[in-house]
Parts: C-alpha cells; structure tokens; sequence
C-alpha cells in the first residue's frame, strides 16, 4: 500500500510534489480492547491535497489526531518529512489543525483567535499584526478582526479557525470534517476556496471526511479508509474507476457488483466484477455488440427519473438485476416498464474486485 | 374498516357541567389572571419579604439605638455613635480588616485547590474515579457543621493528629490561630467552590485544550490563556460563597482561631452587652458582600452564571 516517492518535477513552479510530508510505518492505535488503527503504513507526499475519506468509525479522524499529536501511538513510528515525532507533543510538531467544530477560543476575538500562535512564539507585535490582517486577508475576512467567535456565521467561523492554523506556515495541515457543519450550498463554496488556498501555500492538506464527493472533488489523492484498514490509496480517477475492493466500489458512488453465471459471461471467471451504471446503455433487443463491448440481453423492471439523468432497474436472464443510469439527452431512447432491452458496454469498465 | 361504525362514541358524558368548588376556584382563577399571580406568590414573598428582609432592616433599625451603660437597656433612639465607634477604634478597623483578609485567603486557597482538581474531574479522570470524586467533595455537606468544626479542633490541638504526623519531619501544627482558621474555613466552604469550577471545566470542549496545545502552548499556558479565563465565571460564583459564608463565621474562629478575633466573634461577644453595637458592626459584613456583588457584576462574570 506503500505510493512510491518519485519526484515529478524540480520544485520550480509548482509546489515541490517530492518527498514525503507524513510517512506512517505500521502504526496501530488501541482504546482499550478496540483497535482503531490496525497496523497502518501510509506516505503522504509534500503539497499534495490528501484525503482520508471513510464512513464514521473507520480509524481516519484517529489517524489525523495521531499525526496531529493528540492521541499517542500504541505502536509504529510517524516521520515529518523524514523526521520521526512519534513521541513528540503537539506543540513541538510543525502541523496545525483545523477542527471539526473549529474549536476557536470564545473569550478572544478573531483577531487574538487568529494570533493565539504567534503570541507563544513570541513574535514581535507589529509583525504579529500585519500577519494577522494578512491571514484574515487571505480568508477575505479583514472586517471581523474585533468581534468574539461567537458574533460569526458558521462559515466565517471555518474561516477564522483556517487562518488561525496557515498563519502559523506549518510544514502539513490537518483539516477535521471542517466542512461537515456547513449546509449545502456553503460547503460547495469552501470547497472551491479551500482548493484555492491549498494552491497559494503550497502546504500539505490531510482532509478527514465522510464524503465521497468531497473527497473525489478536492483531493489529489484519496485513502480509502474501513475498519481501521486502509483499503485503497489513488487518485481520485483510480478509486472510482477501478476500485480495488468492493467497500471501494459501493462506498464511492453507486455500482453494480455481479458474480457467479453473469460474471463468467462478461469476463470468463465467477468472481465478483463492479461495473458503473452509467456506463451501461440501452439499446433495442438484439442488437449486435460492438467489438469489445459487453451485451446483455433484459427487461426493465423500474425507471426513475432524476432530473439530468434517469435510472433503470434490468433483470438479466441470470437472474441479476443491473442499475442502468441513462443521460436526459435528446437521443434518450424512451424505454419503459416490461420493455426487453438489450444492456451494452465497453467491456474495459468491468472490473474485479476483492 | 367497518369496526369504526359499530362503536359510536359515547353520548355527551364528557361534556357533562362540573361543579366542585375545586372546578369554581378554578373557573374564578381562569378569569383574573392577577389573582392567580397573587396566590403564586403570596407564600415565597411573604416569607422573604417578612422574614427575612424585614428581620434585615430591624437589624439595621437597631444599630442606630443605644445602651444605657448602667443598666446595659436598650433605648430607641438615632444616633451614630454605634457607627462612629467602630470606624474610629482601630481595634474594630483591624477586625473587620483581618476578617476580610481572613474571606479574601480562603477563597484564594479554595480557587487554587479547585482549579487542579477540576481539570483532573472534568478532564482526566475515569467515570468512576469522577464519581468517587464527586462524592468525596459533597461529602463535608452532608455532616453536622458543628462535627466537622470540633474535628478540625482536635486536629489543630497542641500535641493532637497534625503535631503527630508532621513530627517526623520536625515540623509541628500551626496550633490554634489564622491559620487553623483558614484552612478549616477552606475545608467548610470547599464544595461551593469545586462543583462551580468542575462544572463550568466541563462544559469546555475538548477541543479547545488540543487547538491550544496544536497552536503551540504548554500544558501550564493552556491553564493560563484558555481554561482560566474560561472558568472565570464558575470562580466568582463560588467566590461569592466561599467569601461571605467566611464572613460571617464565628463558630470556627472560637473553636479553632485561638486568640485571632473576626467580626463574628465580636459581634457575638457584644449581642448581649451592647446589641446596637453588635447590629451596626452586622452591617459591615453586609456592606462588604454588597460590594464584592457589585465588583463581580461590573466584572461580568455574573451574566454567565
């Protein structure tokens, strides 16, 4: 499960993607009789936007606060960029976190919230200012600077709790679900500016979430997280494509995971193949597959219209029932309910999976 | 279903007029909703009003009479010679100063105490252990005041428990005096100060101490620059306890003080000789809660109790 280290390009332009941020060797994490992190190794290489994404449970937020320094190792080593804090305390390791529930001191404002770091380190006061109004800048939040937490909006508070942790450059930053509290719509805006902002700094993002979507859509490389165990590490193009396992098929987006007869037509041996439903397309009974396509002959058994797309449900001969996802465009075939069809795809969208 | 038919509610039975007295009080009740706040409160106010503050301005009334030195009667009159004296004899200054040095010490020694053991409660500790500790500290509320007050007599006594267990460091006992006084004044009050400040540690999340440490504090700054200013209102609360029951103590300080005088004891040793005087050295333990209320107030600690 280890990635490979190769350096990409000299670190001129763009941040230097060589070398790793956060390397963990077998680490394994106990609560008592439960094991949250079981013998865990995971490279994280420098600037990457990292994601570990997993249902709640899954070990990623323990993983986070093990890097982070706030939960101890049961055993394994964790290297800042090859140097080893596994028993080093928070404040002696160069990551900052941004917390779930953003954590920021009520009794300060978000001015002092945002300095907190630079006032232990001792920073001179004009420069902590200046430093100050140039985070708050950067979260195109100048105007706040005097009020308490407690005055701001949700998403301001995400914000502050951002800046608070980058005013302080760390070499990696940690970010806790920092979107989960937000709804919708604010979520989809910080997504963009989080993406942006990672992009100006340079710095190495480790985003902890329960969402796929979020997940595919901010990071450069995905882990998949389950039971403590990582099932896969890729881009986010890998992981949906070709998912390694069957938790990875199901748990980013929807699939069709088929085994026994169907599969051994569709790819010679009976173990269990995902493919994507909208990979698969309707086409009238009979009609002859492409080279390298798969074909399957079935009835429609339930269509659910969905807005852009719609949705059918096929029973095959074997018995299987396949989710075909149709785009609404205007060569949508009109197939409704008890309609025999004949379902088609590339065969290279099968894939096996563990 | 065709069972909803065959049951007919039954006829008007519940519509049937009622007519106890208890249904006509409350008929008359519905109607005047001041009456009804009147008989809410009759009983509380008239306890509080009568009892308690009225017995407060008697008191007041009375600082204000004087004694005929001979026959040590109490005459109804106005004078401030009661008020005078006390001002102007350097031997009441220095007992309400020391009294008030006496509160001030033991609500520091309650604070430090309550502060380690708060964020060990709230914050480290096992449910279990939290319990057990939770007991521990509510536990001295439940014993007599006037057990636990003879029990630290005995503790403090020339050659009793304390001599003996700090002999074979070659130290003694502070013996009976301020400091018997204070530490047995701190032991009484403890609860009133630990449960405010465990609670109020409590109700920090986690998060903020891990933010702290992650931006770079210490353990001990996260206490200083996070968790103190946090609980400031849940020690002005107790403070507010642990300052005017000292206050107003005299018991302890005739068992354990030794020869140290608080207002209490004089007061007391005055209630019946001179009762004016007693009443207007009363008003000087008042006078001080009243402006300690009005500090904390001004401090805004009060707006989040």
């Amino acid at each position: 499960m280890r990635a490979s280290t190769a350096s990409l390009s000299p670190a001129t332009e763009e941040p230097a993607l060589s070398g790793d941020a956060i390397s963990l060797s077998s680490v394994t994490k106990s609560f008592g009789e439960f094991t949250a992190v079981k013998d865990l190794d995971l490279d994280i290489r420098s600037g990457e936007f990292f994601s570990l994404l997993g249902p709640s449970g899954s070990g990623k937020t323990t993983v986070l606060r093990m890097v982070a320094g706030f939960e101890p190792v049961t055993s394994g080593t964790i290297k800042l960029h090859g140097t080893d804090v596994t028993s080093k305390a928070p404040f002696e390791r160069d990551v900052n976190t941004v917390f779930q529930d953003y954590a920021l001191f009520p009794h300060l404002t978000v001015a002092q919230n945002v300095g907190y770091g630079l006032k232990l380190r001792k920073t001179p006061k004009a420069e902590r200012e200046r430093r100050v109004a140039e985070a708050l800048d950067m979260v195109r939040l100048p105007q706040v600077a005097g009020r308490l937490p407690s005055q701001l909006s949700g998403g301001q508070r995400q914000r502050i709790a951002l800046a608070r942790a980058l005013i302080l450059r760390p070499q990696v930053l940690l970010l806790d679900e920092p979107l989960g509290a937000l709804d919708k719509q604010l979520r989809e805006q910080m997504q963009i500016e989080l993406k942006q902002i990672q992009r100006e700094v340079g710095i190495t993002f480790i985003f902890v979430t329960h969402d796929q979507e979020e997940a595919l859509t901010l990071s450069d490389r995905v882990a998949v997280f389950n039971n403590g165990n990582i099932e896969q590490v890729g881009t986010p193009e890998d992981l949906y494509e070709r998912p390694a396992t069957r938790f990875v098929a199901t748990f980013l987006g929807s699939t069709n995971l088929v085994e026994g007869e169907l599969a051994r037509q569709l790819t010679g041996t009976d173990s269990l193949v995902s493919i994507r439903p909208e990979r698969i397309h309707l086409s009238a009974p009979g009609t002859p597959a492409p080279e390298g396509f798969s074909s399957v002959p079935a009835i429609i058994e339930e269509i659910v219209y969905t807005g852009p797309t719609t949705r059918y449900v096929a029973s095959t001969a074997t018995g299987d029932r396949l989710i075909v996802q149709e785009q609404n465009d205007s060569r949508a075939s009109a197939a409704s309910r008890g309609d025999a069809v004949e379902l088609q795809w590339p065969a290279r969208f099968n894939f096996h999976v563990s | 279903m065709a069972v909803i038919h065959e049951t007919p509610p039954p006829p008007a039975a519940a519509v049937q007029p009622r007519n106890s007295l208890g249904d006509r009080i409350s008929r008359i009740l519905y109607a005047r909703p001041k009456a009804r706040l009147t008989g809410l409160l009759l009983l509380p106010l008239g306890w509080l009003g009568v009892l308690y503050i009225g017995s407060l301005i008697l008191l007041f009334i009375t600082a204000f009479w004087r004694t005929d030195s001979f026959t040590s009667k109490v005459i109804p009159a106005f004078t401030l010679e009661n008020f005078i004296e006390i001002i102007t004899v350097p031997a009441y200054q220095q007992t309400a100063l020391r009294t008030i040095g006496i509160a001030l010490a033991v609500t520091v020694l309650c604070a430090a105490l309550a502060l380690p053991l708060g964020l060990y409660m709230a914050k480290v500790a096992s449910p279990k252990m939290r319990a057990a500790l939770a007991i521990g500290i509510t536990l001295p509320l439940w014993a007599g005041y006037l057990v636990k007050v003879f029990s630290w007599r005995i503790t403090f006594s020339s050659g009793g428990p304390l001599d003996w267990l700090l002999a074979p460091l070659g130290l003694t006992g502070p013996g009976y005096g301020t400091a018997a006084l204070i530490i047995t004044l701190a032991y009484l009050w403890f609860p009133y100060m630990a449960v405010p400040v465990y609670n109020a540690f409590r109700q920090i999340p986690d998060s903020l101490f891990d933010a702290s440490s992650d931006l770079g504090a210490k353990a001990w700054s996260t206490v200083w620059t996070v968790a103190v200013p946090l609980l400031k209102p849940a020690f002005v609360a107790g403070s507010i306890f642990t300052f005017s029951l000292s206050l107003g103590d005299y018991i302890a300080a005739q068992f354990v003080g030794g020869k140290t005088q608080v207002i209490g004891t004089v007061i007391a040793s005055n209630i019946n000789l001179n009762p004016p005087l007693a009443a207007a050295f009363g008003t000087v333990p008042i006078l001080v809660v009243v402006l300690y209320l009005f500090l904390a107030r001004k401090s805004g600690a009060l707006k989040q109790l």
